[in-house]
């Protein structure tokens, strides 16, 4: 279970755009997650509000994007999308591909509440 | 930062104190942000990596289940190298230092991480021993990671080669369930061979297509840490990878494993020209 590990990467990634910006708090966080990252989305929304306890992120709300796995293939040129343990052209079968997609683990967007009285 | 090279790493940042509620509603505003998650794991990694390259030493992240034939993998290895690469080992597992005093017992300097509960090596762990592995006049720096087939894949450790081990025992499916792991490999090894004649379920043949279908694209080799041609194979790979290294430090140049994890990719960590 690595998804813990990975929630309080992210949690210290969302505290140094919480505090770059100032915020008071943070609403929202959004992640785009892919099948040959290695995390499961699922784990990851079970881990998070462990990582995130006591933190200006604390009651904000986890939105997990995750994208399928996708492939260009280097002998027909199709772009298919693919189960991660069948990485072949999904028009022709080859195996000469190129992943194009699905192995991401970004952090995306944070929605942060700052003070509206702050002047700055 | 670093005790020992004095580098800016260190133990994360002590959290920023919460901002007390004023009971006022604030402005809400979205921030795009668009980095790596693992970003901090991936620079610590990029950083370990110039270590290694500092020293021209090749550095390899095995990966397996547990059980898989790592340890004894390394003990044959350090055996039948005689001394002729120099190698030293960083051992990652949960709780023991059996590992570690293997391949001590092989006369080779052995850290052991004892990762606790995580079951995973990251950078920062690798960082904290690497200070104390003589890297200077060494050859191979292996890092044998915790014994797991899921949760090793997602964090770069700053090695230049991945190696995954499937045992025969585990059974031929294994890279179709696992994927992210038997992908990530540089060079895959079926071990265990000499358990084939028991174990006649076990088809070659499928494991190999169990890997090329998780997109491996690398080279493969089947041996039994007992000795043979496949070991044999495995040696002459270690050899071409400390030439390639070598010529890789004359050069200032750098590698990485075939795939990355998201954030090295994202990242380009490190200044150096990477091949
Ligand atoms: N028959 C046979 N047994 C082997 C071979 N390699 C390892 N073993 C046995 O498999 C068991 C596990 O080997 P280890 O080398 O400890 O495996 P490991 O991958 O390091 O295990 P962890 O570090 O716990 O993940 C031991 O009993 C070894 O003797 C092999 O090539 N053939
Ligand atoms: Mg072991
Ligand atoms: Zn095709
Ligand atoms: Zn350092």
């Amino acid at each position: 279970m690595h998804e813990l590990a990975v929630c309080q990467a992210l949690i210290e990634q969302v505290e140094r755009v919480a505090r770059q910006n100032e915020a008071r708090r943070v609403v929202s966080i959004v992640i785009t997650v892919g099948p040959l990252s290695g995390v499961e989305p699922q784990l990851l929304e079970h881990a998070y509000p462990i990582a995130a306890a006591g933190t200006v992120a604390e009651h904000a709300s986890l939105v997990v994007e995750t994208v399928p796995v996708r492939v260009r293939c280097r002998s027909c040129g199709a772009e298919t999308d693919v189960q991660p343990n069948r990485i072949v052209c999904g028009s022709c079968g080859d195996w000469q591909v190129d992943v194009t997609g699905g192995e991401e683990m970004l952090l995306r967007r944070v929605e942060i509440e700052t003070d509206a009285a702050a002047v700055h | 930062m670093c005790r020992d090279c004095g580098c800016s790493l260190g133990p994360a940042a002590t959290r920023a104190p919460l901002a007390a509620p004023t009971g006022v509603a604030g402005k809400v505003e979205t921030i795009e942000v668009i980095t790596a998650i693992l970003g901090e794991n991936d620079r610590v990694a990029a950083h370990n990596r110039e270590h290694f390259d500092q020293y021209g030493v090749l550095a390899i992240n095995l990966m397996s289940s547990p059980g898989s034939g790592k340890t004894a993998l390394l003990e044959a290895t350090i055996r039948a190298l005689g001394g002729r690469l120099k190698v030293a080992v960083i051992e990652g597992d949960l709780a023991t230092e059996n590992d570690a005093e293997r391949i001590r017992a092989c006369g080779v300097p052995a850290v052991q991480i004892s990762t606790g509960n995580a079951c995973h090596l990251d950078a920062t762990m690798v960082h904290d021993a690497v200070h104390d592995v003589p890297l200077a006049g060494l050859d191979i720096l292996f890092i044998e990671n915790v014994g797991n087939l899921v949760c090793p894949a997602s964090f770069d450790l700053g090695q230049h080669r991945n190696v995954t081990l499937l045992s025969v025992p585990e059974g031929d499916d294994k890279p179709a369930k696992y994927p992210v792991m038997f992908r990530a490999a540089d060079l895959s090894l079926v071990t265990k061979t000499d358990l084939l004649p028991f174990i006649t379920e076990f088809s070659l043949e499928r494991a190999r297509a169990s890997l090329r279908q998780v997109g491996f694209g690398g080279e493969s080799i089947e041996l039994t840490s007992r000795g043979g041609d496949g070991f044999d194979a495995w040696l002459a790979w270690l050899d071409r990878e400390v030439a390639a290294q070598r010529e890789r430090t004359r050069r200032g140049e750098t590698a990485r494993p075939q795939i990355q994890p998201e954030g090295a990719t994202l990242h380009a960590a490190g200044h150096r020209p990477v091949r």
